[in-house]
């Protein structure tokens, strides 16, 4: 009882910090992922063969980007995008340096995730929509993006809790976090009480956001009532 | 009014979509014609595949006629695109087999999208929305989910929901062939009212001759793509001058009496089953049975008249 009081005095404080850390720089860079994919998922899904836009070269190319996007390895496209991270947030270290490469390597990922959240909308009930006059944009927004929500909830936890991981990563190459005090404290230091505590905690979170996903995701679902 | 000329369609097979050839195309409707007067129901028969939705389609323009011409209170549409196009289509209302209803919008909310796609404000957007489900008579259901209702309140929505604009003409593709013997007389007793009350030109699709004799004044009979036969419901049914219609009216007749046809030959009941079901779709053939059974029990073989009317209504 008492080596735990002890051991939150020492590291509670650090704890806390690395989970703020993780929690900031996996909601941002779900964010501005969410930000980029959902364009991309509408465009790829609108240009495909059977789409309300045919546009094969459009979508021969969006599917390239999505595809290739998603083959890089985390770890390679952390260090690839050091200059750009520089250009853009003016630093490749620190919770600011981690979220550029984790934007670059989900916004892909989402692309297709939305993708297959609006494939899974009844076609007939876009026939239905362009029946009463609906236009591209108010078919897209009223009728794919409103059926699928409970779809794209279960895509954002997915999607939140894949990021999770890898900012644990970017940890590695100094951005702070969970991922990094397990390492510099657990692997470098052989402290493996904190490496624990560390690990705990992001089974914790996990746990937490996945519940929330499931939960949200089956309350605002209207079908199955 | 509707006229439709020389209307032909045909699809790209997927080996046409590759190496296009005139060859490879599929007539799904070939040269067409006929007109839909003011206030008429008007009905479309013909067997599956025959390109009864493929006609109804091409009046909204869903579908782009290949060939040939639709004029619809005189103008010429088949050449609208952009916003002329989605005013056409809105100016129609439609109705579907399967109800087509937004599973994540309320019943409320499904009944003014067409209204919202207009851009109408939204406190008008839900009082004429009220005005409608009271219209088919299922206002207390205004906060439901469709996916809380019964077939027959699903397609009471969708009816109320095509009903949203105002339109002047109505299509129906199958829109009782999901539905019981029961819930199909009563939806049609709908869809007859609204003709008679708001003058509503409707058109409507189906396999069942009974659905036509109930409610269509005039018929067009479709067999592979071509229209073979057209004129006043019951000189139709009565007096069949095509093939297609004889085969149809038969059909009808086998499939309403199951019982009678297995008395007379033991094999002919297994086929009499099997076109009941054919008729009313895999996922619908509990419901053909259940009609079968109440026709059955009231009518005698050599009468052709409407299941509707039988003890079931
Ligand atoms: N989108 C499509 N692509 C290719 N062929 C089609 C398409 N829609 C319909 N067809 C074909 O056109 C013919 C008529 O179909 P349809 O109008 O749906 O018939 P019905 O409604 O009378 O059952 C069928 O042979 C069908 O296979
Ligand atoms: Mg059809």
């Amino acid at each position: 009882m008492e080596a735990l009081q002890t051991f939150f005095e020492n590291y509670g404080a650090l704890l806390a910090r690395g989970t703020l850390d993780t929690l900031l720089m996996t909601s941002v860079s779900t964010l501005c992922a969410y930000i980029l994919g959902i364009p991309l998922g509408i465009l790829v899904t609108i240009t495909a063969p059977q789409g309300l836009r045919p546009h094969p070269v459009c979508n021969t190319v969006l599917g390239w980007i999505l595809n290739i996007g998603r083959s890089i390895p985390f770890i390679i496209l952390l260090v690839a995008l050091i200059p750009l991270t520089r250009f853009l947030v003016g630093t490749a270290l620190g919770v600011a340096g981690a979220i550029v490469p984790l934007v670059f390597a989900a916004a892909p990922f989402v692309g297709r995730m939305v993708e297959q959240s609006l494939a899974e909308v009844d076609d007939g009930l876009v026939e239905a929509a362009q029946s009463f006059g609906a236009s591209l944009w108010q078919i897209v927004y009223k009728v794919l993006l409103r059926e699928s929500v409970p779809s794209l909830i279960r895509g954002a936890s997915i999607t939140f809790i894949t990021l999770f991981g890898y900012s644990a990563m970017a940890g590695t190459v100094g951005a702070g976090g969970l991922g990094d005090i397990a390492i510099r404290y657990g692997y470098q230091r052989y402290q493996d009480d904190v490496m624990l505590a560390a690990v705990l905690l992001c089974i914790i979170l996990v746990q937490i956001v996945q519940t929330i996903g499931d939960v949200s995701a089956r309350k605002i679902d209207k079908r199955n009532r | 009014m509707i006229q439709i000329e020389h209307l032909s369609k045909s699809f790209a097979s997927p080996a046409a979509r590759t190496h296009p050839s005139p060859e490879t195309g599929q007539h799904a409707l070939h040269d067409v014609s006929l007109t839909i007067e003011d206030g008429d129901i008007f009905g479309i028969i013909g067997s599956s595949g025959a390109g009864k939705s493929t006609l109804v389609r091409c009046i909204n323009l869903l579908e782009r006629p290949t060939s040939g011409h639709i004029s619809v209170d005189g103008r010429e549409i088949t050449g609208y695109k952009g916003r002329q196009l989605l005013q056409l289509r809105a100016s129609m209302g439609m109705i579907f087999q399967h109800f087509s209803l937004f599973q994540q919008r309320s019943v409320l909310r499904n009944v003014s999208f067409p209204l919202e796609i207009q851009r109408k404000p939204r406190r008008v957007c839900e009082s004429r929305a009220i005005e409608l489900l009271e219209l088919v008579g299922i206002a207390e259901k205004e906060q439901a989910y469709p996916s809380q209702l019964s077939g027959g309140q699903q397609q009471r929505v969708a009816i109320a929901r095509a009903l949203a604009n105002n339109p002047r003409v109505m299509l129906c593709d199958e829109a009782t062939s999901a539905l019981d013997t029961a819930t199909t007389a009563s939806i049609l007793e709908l869809l007859h009212s609204i003709n008679a009350e708001l003058g509503v030109t409707i058109i409507v699709i189906t396999h069942s001759l009974a659905v036509t004799e109930r409610i269509c004044n005039r018929i067009a009979v479709l067999d592979k793509g071509r229209l073979v036969e057209q004129g006043a419901t019951r000189e139709v049914l009565r007096n069949p001058q095509s093939q297609a219609t004889r085969e149809l009216i038969a059909a009808d007749r086998v499939a309403a009496f199951p019982a009678a046809a297995c008395e007379s030959a033991g094999k002919a009941g297994e086929r009499a089953g099997k076109t009941a079901d054919e008729a009313a779709g895999k996922d619908r053939g509990e419901a053909a049975t259940e009609g079968t059974r109440g026709a059955a029990g009231t009518r005698s073989p050599g009468d052709t008249g409407l299941a509707c009317k039988g003890a079931d209504l």
